[in-house]
């Protein structure tokens, strides 16, 4: 929930040596041993790919590595499923907005104002984790019918903006109390508001903790199910998370097709873990949130 | 949630700011309360809202003609009579407690393992979180078909060394499909553990370390002695966390089984889902919801309490 690890790799500490310093041998087992570990923790993830590249449905056995690697599979899911991508990506930056855009402010307030009620209001935030999301499906589905919500993309970047906003204000909230205050009120001296300060100062000098969020509100919306498949009743707004159970259930031995479905909903986690490593590595030491 | 937060936060206290202009209270509140609606609409509005629904009858017409009458205790008698019920907390209460012992030891092997120094740790670090952030449908779809019975490889890889000789009904026999929904589980949350207890581990100083060494404790005694003890915030927090997201979980098992073969997956998440959604008893599916909510409450009171000191050193 710190400041710093935004600011930190993972690598740049110094670990506890004792077991292991000395000799070279036993690191180099230690080596071999976490390529193990990875192989086999991985494995699911590279049969998937494995198997999205075989020709034909998936079927019949599966080589273990993609000889005849073929797209034909990828070809039949963008040809088919290719606009729940664009949905699951405009709902998801849609949440990511709208969860940074009440999330900013709010933890600045909260970490600066000192406004009466801020101890139940962060209290309030901390516990939200436990409020189940099909209690909070059963209760949004209700409502969006009377507010025409159903079936809308506002209706489900609203809903899913509620997957990162906790942890965007916890995490915010822990950094903005941490910045020098000396900057922030250099600028009040020079005539600016809070609410400019917050938009000249704050934000620019937050950049890190916001990107962390933004990416991670991303996640979460772009992994979302539950609630595209609750609060959905037609093909209007249909994420590829929905989209891949859908056909799955229609197509159920159409293997090959369903898992480059899976590869392309997988795309974003691993995109953002090869570009974006500090800032998940931040995300995930410091929210502990999900 | 990390034991940093204090320390950070500590240092910089919130102090009375010099000569400021004074700020209508309006625009100060301008900043916070448009979260506070949201997070009121959201997650406070649906807690309420539940328990009303709870003594209410809906129907599969209810949201055309708008009518709910309140029907007393009518919804709750039907689910408490239900057989499915009980089935549905015994499997969440396996589900659960299966997957957070597996994740939990696994993670924690996995994190100690990490702590050493050793070409490639980083890096090994990094990409084991790729099993928790592909969407958990994904993940649960990729190991139906590993765990399928005819065509996938789990099978096909224990028929070859020989360990089964007729393939294993993962997900289709219904003394199985629950493990199966467990060890997929398990897979998922290994990242999540490892590294959330890797950053207690890194939080523990070396001069500890230095000290248990002279006074002679081994590998095994300092870990139980030193490195558990010092743990312990953590370790509570990653539990308490892992609880909660497990006891409500329904992605994993609408991919994986549908909450089948013959209800042996049917945990209080899908009976929720099925019992709103599926059959439109929204009344007997806020029954469900709400009885989930208790029990998670109990145990955020046992988070709480594990996070009383960051929070009150935090005000």
């Amino acid at each position: 929930m710190s400041a710093t690890p935004v600011n930190r790799t993972p690598r740049g500490r110094t670990p506890y040596r004792g077991a292991t310093s000395g000799s070279g041998a036993r690191r180099a087992v230690r080596t071999a041993a976490a390529v193990l570990v990875l192989a086999v923790l991985l494995f699911p993830l590279y049969w998937m790919i494995d198997i999205a590249l075989q020709p034909g449905t998936g079927l019949a056995a599966t080589d273990w590595f993609p000889v005849h690697a073929d797209w034909g599979n990828f070809r039949r899911v963008l040809d088919s499923q290719g606009s729940s991508l664009l949905t699951s990506l405009l709902v998801a930056l849609g949440a990511v907005a709208v969860c940074l855009a009440l999330a900013a402010p709010a933890a600045y307030g909260l970490a600066r104002f000192r406004l009466p009620g801020t101890r139940t209001i962060v209290f309030g935030t901390l516990i939200t984790q436990m409020v189940p999301g099909m209690v909070i499906a059963n209760a949004v589905y209700s409502s969006y019918v009377d507010l025409h919500l159903v079936n809308t993309y506002l209706g489900l970047i609203l809903a899913d903006a509620s997957l990162g906003l906790p942890f965007s204000v916890v995490l915010l909230r822990s950094f903005m109390a941490a910045l020098p205050h000396e900057v922030i009120e250099a600028a009040w001296v020079d005539g600016a508001n809070r609410f400019t300060a917050f938009l000249r100062i704050v934000l620019p000098m937050s950049r890190n903790a916001l990107i962390t969020c933004g990416l991670f509100t991303f996640l979460f919306a772009w992994s979302d199910f539950l609630f595209a498949l609750t609060l959905n009743t037609t093909d209007d707004v249909k994420p590829i998370t929905l989209s891949m159970y859908e056909y799955m259930g229609a197509h159920v031995d159409d293997w090959g097709a369903v898992m480059a479905t899976a590869v392309l909903a997988a795309v974003p986690a691993a995109v953002l873990l090869v570009v974006a490593q500090k800032y998940v590595a931040a995300g995930v030491s410091g929210g502990a949130l999900k | 949630m990390t034991t940093s937060a204090p320390t950070s936060t500590a240092l910089v206290p919130p102090r009375p700011a010099v000569r400021r202009r004074p700020t209508a209270a309006w625009l100060r509140w301008g900043f916070v309360a448009p979260a506070v609606v949201y997070m009121a609409a959201f997650f406070g509005y649906p807690l309420v809202r539940n328990v009303l629904m709870s003594f209410q009858h809906y129907t599969p017409k209810t949201f055309f003609t708008g009518s709910a009458p309140f029907s007393g205790l009518g919804n709750w008698r039907a689910v408490l009579d239900n057989p499915l019920l009980g089935q549905a907390l015994w499997h969440t209460l396996v589900f659960t407690v299966g997957s957070l012992a597996g994740q939990f030891c696994i993670g924690l092997a996995l994190a100690v393992f990490f702590n050493g120094r050793f070409r490639l740790a980083g890096f090994a670090r990094a990409v084991l979180l790729l099993p928790w952030l592909v969407p958990m449908v994904v993940s649960s779809v990729v190991w139906r078909k590993l765990l399928d019975q005819d065509t996938g490889v789990v099978n096909t890889a224990l028929q070859d060394v020989h360990l089964a000789h007729s393939p294993v009904h993962w997900l289709s026999s219904p003394s199985l499909a629950l493990l199966s929904a467990i060890l997929v589980n398990i897979w998922i949350g290994i990242p999540f553990n490892m590294v959330i207890l890797y950053g207690g581990l890194q939080e523990i100083p070396r001069e500890v370390y230095e000290a248990a060494a002279l006074d002679g404790a081994g590998p095994w005694q300092t870990f139980r002695r030193v490195t558990l003890p010092m743990l312990r915030p953590v370790i509570t927090v990653v539990l308490v966390l892992g609880f909660m997201s497990t006891i409500k979980i329904l992605d994993l098992i609408l991919a994986l089984t549908g909450g089948g073969p013959a209800d042996s997956t049917q945990t209080l998440g899908t009976l929720t889902y099925q019992l709103s959604f599926q059959s439109l008893d929204f009344g007997q599916g806020a029954v469900v919801g709400t009885l989930l909510v208790a029990i998670s409450a109990v145990f955020a009171v046992f988070y709480l309490r594990a996070n009383r000191a960051e929070f009150a050193g935090e005000q």
